[in-house]
């Protein structure tokens, strides 16, 4: 997948992948959100670790995130941009940070139902981001 | 007995092209030193945050040509060095050393660096493969934390220009500022938009330059006949994404601010100045609420009219302009923070801007980014 060029398209740093989160980065590339749950305390948690930030086990799972979700903040950046930087929270729980994509930037508000869509970036990796419900 | 802030010095340059990080660091030490009327050969603690060039501690270590029996590289950003003088504190109490200098210094404006850009060292951090990709820096990660706070509290920008506003008054006394032009709330909310709902104005500056500090054994500080400021209360935080369960609009200045009040047996309403960290303007109103200073989500309220104006409100702020009008040097503006507090606590600040008859003063430090991880550092120092 190439990414996107022309004007008004921001490009979008590759993540550094290694080992612990390369399920993830393998599932995006299939258009899939994973999140991380944890088998001992029933938590869910972003960004995802092998050991559950809240009660320290390490049963955690992956578990595929229906990808809906709410902006709980969000900034349009207007220096290289505009962009909108997010962050929302998913309706398993966690809050994630993300772009808000395919909608007028002006146009984003905190309550806003979204649902989650996939970016190729500069390298090899898919990011999900975020587009108007 | 305790541990007193005996030597200051702020570098006076906001560009310097022409000299190298180490310098400036050196530069920033003699001038210290000499402010304490003590020498090189009586420092035998030296702390240090990653602005320092080398790893950690050691190569400024060798470079100042320094013999020294106790090192602390801590970094937690911008508020390191007012977890440096807690530190030095804590380590002159256990008797690991009697002189501990403290340097910063740094070059982001020679070098084009702002908080515009991501973080170049975020890449490899384990957050870094959630955040890079999505053009997470400085200022829209802030202005993230600024909108949540309006959508909870109904916080205003207007409200946030005063911050500005504020500071601005107190810069136009300060030769070394880099804007000391006074800026009414209109003219912080015609500048332009960088990160909604953050104006330019409601940005600190990018400066070149740096600061240095001597805590020394109170003994020590006492023999030299400067004005000792004793270190009275202190305390430092962490707070992060909490694993997902985020809550942007309240720092670790909740519990930094308890523990060093705690510490000192004072409350908010014993203090008269604040040093107050202000990368931005929604910085400077979080810490005051989550400091005590007023209730959360009042903090609107509270900075609106003039009220962190030195001779006008209740609460002075940065008297010598602070981040957002003087200086910022490194992108870290701890250090500035406690050199204008311990300015107000020896009656060495402007005559236009010094609080008369100072006794306590409080600098709040933050570091990192708000809304995603940081590190917050209270003080509360006093005059001896």
């Amino acid at each position: 997948m190439a990414a996107e060029s022309g004007p008004g398209v921001r490009s979008i740093a590759a993540p550094l992948v290694n080992a612990e989160i390369k399920p993830y980065f393998d599932a995006a590339a299939e258009g899939k959100l994973l999140i991380k749950r944890c088998r001992d305390c029933g938590e869910a948690h972003f960004y995802p670790r092998s050991i559950c930030p809240h009660c320290f086990s390490e049963r955690t799972e992956w578990q595929a995130s229906a990808g809906a979700g709410t902006v709980y903040s969000y900034s349009v950046m207007r220096v290289g941009g505009p962009f909108v930087i997010a962050y929302v929270t998913l309706d398993e729980g966690p809050t994630m940070l993300t772009n808000i994509v395919d909608c007028d930037p002006e146009s984003v508000r905190i309550g806003q139902r979204v649902r989650v869509v996939f970016r190729p970036t500069d390298g090899d990796s898919v990011v999900p981001m975020f587009a108007p419900a | 007995m305790g541990a007193c802030i005996a030597g200051i010095f702020e570098h006076p340059a906001r560009k310097a092209p022409d000299k190298s990080v180490a310098q400036l660091h050196a530069e920033v030490a003699k001038g210290a030193l000499q402010d304490a009327g003590l020498s090189r050969e009586d420092v035998d603690g030296y702390f240090c945050a990653g602005d320092a060039p080398g790893l950690g501690p050691l190569s400024m270590v060798d470079y100042l040509g320094l013999k020294v029996r106790h090192v602390d590289s801590t970094d937690t950003g911008g508020s390191s060095y007012l977890i440096h003088v807690a530190h030095a504190a804590q380590a002159i109490a256990a008797g690991k050393c009697n002189v501990a200098l403290v340097t910063l210094a740094g070059r982001p404006r020679s070098e084009g660096s702002s908080g515009t850009q991501p973080r170049s060292w975020a890449a490899a951090a384990p957050d870094g493969p959630f955040e890079v990709p999505y053009g997470a820096a400085t200022v829209n990660m802030y202005a993230m934390a600024a909108m949540r706070h309006m959508h909870e509290f109904g916080t205003t920008s207007e409200q946030l220009a005063w911050i500005k506003v504020a500071a601005s008054h107190h810069a136009q006394h300060n030769a070394h500022a880099m804007l000391r032009e006074v800026v009414t709330v209109e003219q912080v909310l015609a500048s332009p938009m960088i990160a909604d709902p953050l104006h330019r104005l409601d940005c600190c500056v990018v400066s070149d330059g740096g600061g240095a500090l001597v805590v020394a054994r109170e003994e020590v500080a006492r023999s030299l006949g400067r004005p000792c400021i004793r270190v009275r209360g202190m305390g430092e935080a962490t707070k992060g994404q909490d694993g997902g369960k985020l809550d942007i609009t309240t720092s670790a200045a909740v519990h930094s601010g308890r523990i060093a009040f705690e510490e000192a047996g004072v409350t908010p309403a014993d203090i008269r100045y604040a040093s107050i960290y202000d990368s931005f303007t929604i910085t400077v109103l979080i810490q005051l609420e989550d400091l005590g200073f007023c209730a959360k989500g009042e903090g609107g309220r509270f900075v609106a009219d003039g009220n962190l104006i030195s001779g006008v409100g209740k609460l002075a702020f940065n008297t010598d302009g602070g981040g957002l009008c003087n200086n910022h040097p490194a992108n870290r503006g701890g250090m500035t923070k406690i050199i204008e507090a311990v300015r107000q606590l020896r009656g060495e600040a402007h005559p236009e801007v010094q609080v008369p008859n100072l006794e306590l003063a409080l600098v709040q430090g933050m570091g990192g980014v708000l809304s995603s991880r940081h590190g917050s550092a209270t003080l509360i120092l006093e005059r001896a």
